[in-house]
């Protein structure tokens, strides 16, 4: 990898208030890298450290009141610019590193012609005499596009200008601050444009720091984005926009009004942040974001979440979420029925059917597993014997600490509490005689959280929250249609107010427009109340929308495990792949090579040798290995995990 | 007298006619009201069941009441007597309302005795399963194999003059023995069913689980053959008292009735006869009951 042109390392800059009445923290240990040719996007509402970031830079923060403090480290092309003389530094500002910044009218001198202050630059920094700079001006005006610098300009010929002006030192790195922000939409697009023409002919990086994720979209490769002086998460813009780790990103996205917006995504309400960025002399303690978080929890009031590199990939350096220790954390779970017996328990010997053969994984507190495999690879049974409602042959199973395994009587029923399920069949999974009233009441005194009058108020509550009418709770649920029953169903697991939900293939079951309505409103609800979902189902494409990580059963193991972008980008194990191309693309224009499986899925009670999957795998490569030697589940990548001889060349 | 005999009859047609409309006019409205109507007879069960209940509340005569005993022995069937008297002037219509109350008294509350037992050891074989089911069953195993009559013989025998509720409490507790293993099918779906999953997960014990989401969706089939339960009670106490050893003399259960009235089968056929036939009516009927009940409940037929 090349060398960072620009590297720094847990920058401080700090600021004395004027009644010297404490210190604001307006950046606050911050590190990033620019790559040369690279564009780096810094984002952030108002407030939040960007430019004092890049004042720091170019050492222009005003000192006092302001200092950096000592620790911090910047280097450029291999030289501190902390530790420089004024004179060497000058030499750097302007020509190594140039600057534009946010207002255009301001930053030019009335006092003096566009071309002067163009041409200026270039006499300092690099010794011309006014003549060939005043060449090198015009020519870097025409780059611009002002052919003709006349005396009156517009915003956006003035941008133009301090773009010239910035770039006639052909500087390695140029540092543009919200170049766009004071501009019309049209001209917005322009300048970017430009921008982007300058930055592939002259080579440069470029440092684009705006409060505008839409801006950052079209330019940047990379985004570094910033809350209360500090970096909260870091990632190649195309990841960050297709799955946002931190709150705070997600809701900066949400934020967008945009033409495009999925449906699914905003229903007709454009999302907001609530709050604002607090002061720089007082963040909140814990994780500063908290106080804003739709996320936020005991611990975030606590403890700082450190940036952790999430299991994405890539030089993807993200905090929040990620960070939490895993709620739910299952290891070698195994689960066998008995087979059939003859008559009198004598003919043939019993079979034992393994239909969970050692599964393991973890979810962090807040993500969503996604679980998939076709029927009978023993998915539903891996939900169910986490929540005990199947007994477990072998395996631990932790819920935040606790023992699910171990517990028995009493204290499961009180674990209870904590993790609850939804069910596929949202007729089988309703008591028939009961009222929804009753229904949802039941799991409430049953943990003695309320009776009488309190209870139907609760019950209300809860129809509200999964977008019911209070009314319902007098219906039976053969009154009901099956999207309204699969909501009593959510209602009822959300009445002990759960951490974790395990989700039998909630929406498979249902019509494709309710099942659209019942994904949102689980996210929703995620959203709200900090859920950690364990998401069983058949598809991988319904998952897609909803699950961090995505984990594969085949014949009751676990073949591949994966970050979700990883997964559907680059799936690793066979068996995905044909999954992945088994799903519907409802556009009949889409070219797609279809994996056709052969043949039927194994009996559990008669699983393969060697790897379960070799009598249906499409690989070309399948040799007498896979027959006989059964592929261990091993790191392929990044977070990602397979169990294929093959994983390194996938199909 | 007379005219109290007659309207007490009269107003136990009414009583039950208006109970059939009503059943029926509330039944259209339903679905499974619906399939119970589709059986003809189960609207007469419905009329003969009223008919019988009401008048065994509004009997005008005192079924031990001699009234004349010099005169009325043995009499026909007449406008005063309908029903005729026995050999000691009783009022044979008298005692076979009587004969009701406490014919499908007995039937009710022994049948009652026995569906809580069976529903019970039922609902833990089949909930619990496992040893526990294997024990109960075999248990009920032996039940079925030991012939009914013979026991109640035999306990007759050991006590000599059984009081009434002993003897509903005997009956009963040697009738459970079906229902459980009906209940104890019906429970070992159910408890695979998603709801009882769901309740569970929520943190139901195994008493409310049982209670409040098992039996009651098993209710069906154990009404169902409570009703044809009833029936085959009320003959079975027919069939003790008929031997003498049931409901003592001169109580008249339509049993003991028929007994007092079999010397003189052949001179007054209608003492014995017409117990006899309202016998034969109400556990008809009860069948009937029992048919409609049966499709109207049947939940499979739940979603048509």
């Amino acid at each position: 990898m090349t060398e960072p042109l620009l590297r720094v390392r847990d920058l401080k800059t700090y600021f004395v208030t004027e009644h010297g009445s404490g210190t604001a923290r307006a950046v606050d240990g911050v590190s990033f890298d620019v790559y040369p040719g690279e564009t780096l996007g810094i984002v952030g509402e108002s407030g939040c450290g960007k430019t004092v970031t890049s004042l720091s830079i170019l050492r222009l923060i005003p000192e006092p009141p302001g200092h950096i403090r000592p620790g911090s480290f910047i280097e450029f092309e291999g030289r501190n610019l902390l530790t420089l003389a004024p004179k060497e530094l000058r030499a750097v500002r302007g020509n190594r590193i140039a600057m534009i910044f946010q207002e255009p009218m301001t930053s030019l001198n009335p006092v003096f012609t566009v071309g002067h202050q163009i041409a200026e630059a270039a006499i300092v920094h690099q010794g011309l005499g006014r003549k060939p700079a005043r060449a090198r001006a015009i020519e870097m005006l025409r780059l611009v596009g002002i052919p003709d610098p006349s005396e009156r300009m517009s915003g956006g010929m003035r941008q133009r200008v301090m773009i010239a002006m910035a770039l006639i030192c052909h500087p390695q790195l140029l540092i543009a601050d919200e170049p766009t922000t004071a501009l019309d939409v049209t001209i917005q697009a322009q300048i970017l444009e430009l921008l982007d023409r300058l930055q592939r002919e002259l080579g440069m990086a470029v440092m684009l720091i705006t409060h505008d994720l839409g801006v950052v979209a079209g330019s940047a490769d990379r985004v570094v984005v910033m809350y209360a002086g500090q970096v909260v998460e870091q990632a190649p813009t195309g990841e960050l926009f297709a799955r946002p780790l931190h709150p705070y990103t997600e809701g900066l996205l949400a934020s967008v009004p945009r033409l495009d917006t999925r449906v699914s995504q905003v229903r007709g309400r454009l999302h907001s942040i609530p709050g604002q960025v607090p002061a720089a002399t007082a963040w909140p303690a814990g994780c500063r974001f908290h106080p804003r978080c739709p996320y936020a929890w005991d611990r975030c009031a606590a403890e700082e979440p450190p940036l952790l590199d999430s299991a994405g990939g890539a030089a993807a350096a993200r905090a929040s979420r990620v960070t939490q220790a895993p709620l739910v954390q299952v290891e070698g779970l195994v689960k066998r029925f008995p087979g059939e017996r003859g008559l009198f328990g004598l003919g043939r010997a019993r079979r034992t059917v393994h239909a969970v053969d050692g599964v393991s994984f973890a979810i962090a507190a807040g993500q969503t597993l996604g679980l998939v495999g076709e029927s009978g690879c023993g998915k539903s049974t891996v939900g169910r014997t986490i929540l005990r409602l199947i007994e477990p042959d072998a395996g631990r199973v932790t819920l935040g600490g606790a023992d699910v395994v171990a517990l028995g009587g009493r204290e499961l029923r009180a674990l209870r509490r904590r993790m609850q399920i939804v069910f596929q069949d949202p007729y089988g999974s309703l008591n028939p005689r009961m009222t929804v009233q009753q229904t949802l009441a039941e799991p409430l005194a049953i943990h003695r959280l309320a009776t009488g009058p309190e209870a139907k108020r609760r019950v209300a509550g809860l129809l509200e929250e999964v977008g019911l009418a209070p009314a319902f709770a007098a219906a039976y649920p053969h009154e009901l249609s099956g999207g309204q029953r699969q909501r009593v169903g959510i209602a009822r697991a959300l009445s002990v107010e759960p951490q974790f939900l395990v989700l039998d293939e909630p929406v498979s079951a249902l019509d494709v427009s309710v099942q659209a309505q019942v994904l949102n409103l689980l996210a929703d609800l995620q959203r709200k109340r900090r859920l950690t979902y364990l998401f069983i189902a058949h598809d991988l494409a319904v998952v897609k929308h909803i699950a961090d990580e995505v984990a594969v059963m085949y014949l009751g193991k676990i073949v591949e495990r994966a970050p979700a972008t990883g997964l559907y980008a680059a799936p690793r194990h066979p068996y995905t792949t044909s999954l992945l191309s088994a799903v519907p693309v409802p556009d009949p224009k889409a070219q797609r090579q279809r994996i056709v499986l052969q043949g039927e899925v194994p009996s559990p009670a008669a699983p393969p040798a060697g790897c379960p999957f070799h009598p249906r795998c499409p690989h070309p490569k399948k040799n007498d290995r896979c027959r006989t030697e059964p592929p261990a589940l091993r790191a392929v990548a990044p977070g990602q995990f397979a169990a294929c001889h093959f994983a390194e060349e996938p199909m | 007298m007379t005219v109290w005999t007659w309207l007490a009859f009269a107003a136990a047609v009414a009583v039950a006619l208006l109970a059939a409309a009503e059943v029926r006019r509330h039944a259209v409205t339903q679905a499974a009201g619906r399939r119970f109507l589709r059986h003809p007879t189960a609207t007469a069960g419905v009329f003969i069941l009223a008919f019988f209940v009401t008048t065994a509340l509004v009997a005008p005569y005192d079924p031990a009441g001699q009234i004349d005993p010099v005169h009325l022995q043995n009499q026909p069937p007449s406008t005063r007597f309908p029903l005729g008297t026995d050999v000691y002037s009783r009022d044979v219509w008298s005692r076979v309302v009587y004969g009701a109350r406490l014919s499908l008294g007995i039937g009710t509350l022994a049948m009652l005795v026995a569906v809580t037992v069976g529903a019970g050891v039922g609902a833990a074989a089949g909930y619990f399963r496992g040893g526990i089911d294997a024990v109960l069953m075999r248990g009920v195993d032996v039940g079925l194999a030991m012939p009914r009559m013979f026991v109640l013989l035999m306990a007759v025998a050991l006590w000599e003059r059984l009081p009434l509720p002993v003897l509903v409490l005997l009956i009963g507790l040697t009738g459970w023995f079906g229902t459980s293993r009906l209940v104890r099918a019906e429970v070992l779906g159910l408890r695979e069913r998603e709801f009882v999953a769901a309740a569970r997960a929520v943190g139901a014990g195994p008493t409310r689980l049982i209670f409040r989401h098992v039996l009651p969706n098993a209710a069906a089939p154990i009404i169902v053959s409570a009703a044809l339960g009833i029936g085959n009670v009320i003959l079975l106490e027919a069939g003790l008292s008929y031997l003498g050893l049931g409901v003592p003399s001169p109580l008249p259960s339509w049993g003991s009735i028929i007994y007092d009235g079999q010397p003189y089968i052949a001179t007054a056929p209608w003492t014995a006869g017409f117990p006899g036939l309202a016998i034969a009516l109400v556990v008809l009927a009860l069948n009937a009951v029992g048919d409609g009940l049966r499709d109207a409940l049947d939940p499979r037929k739940e979603a048509t």
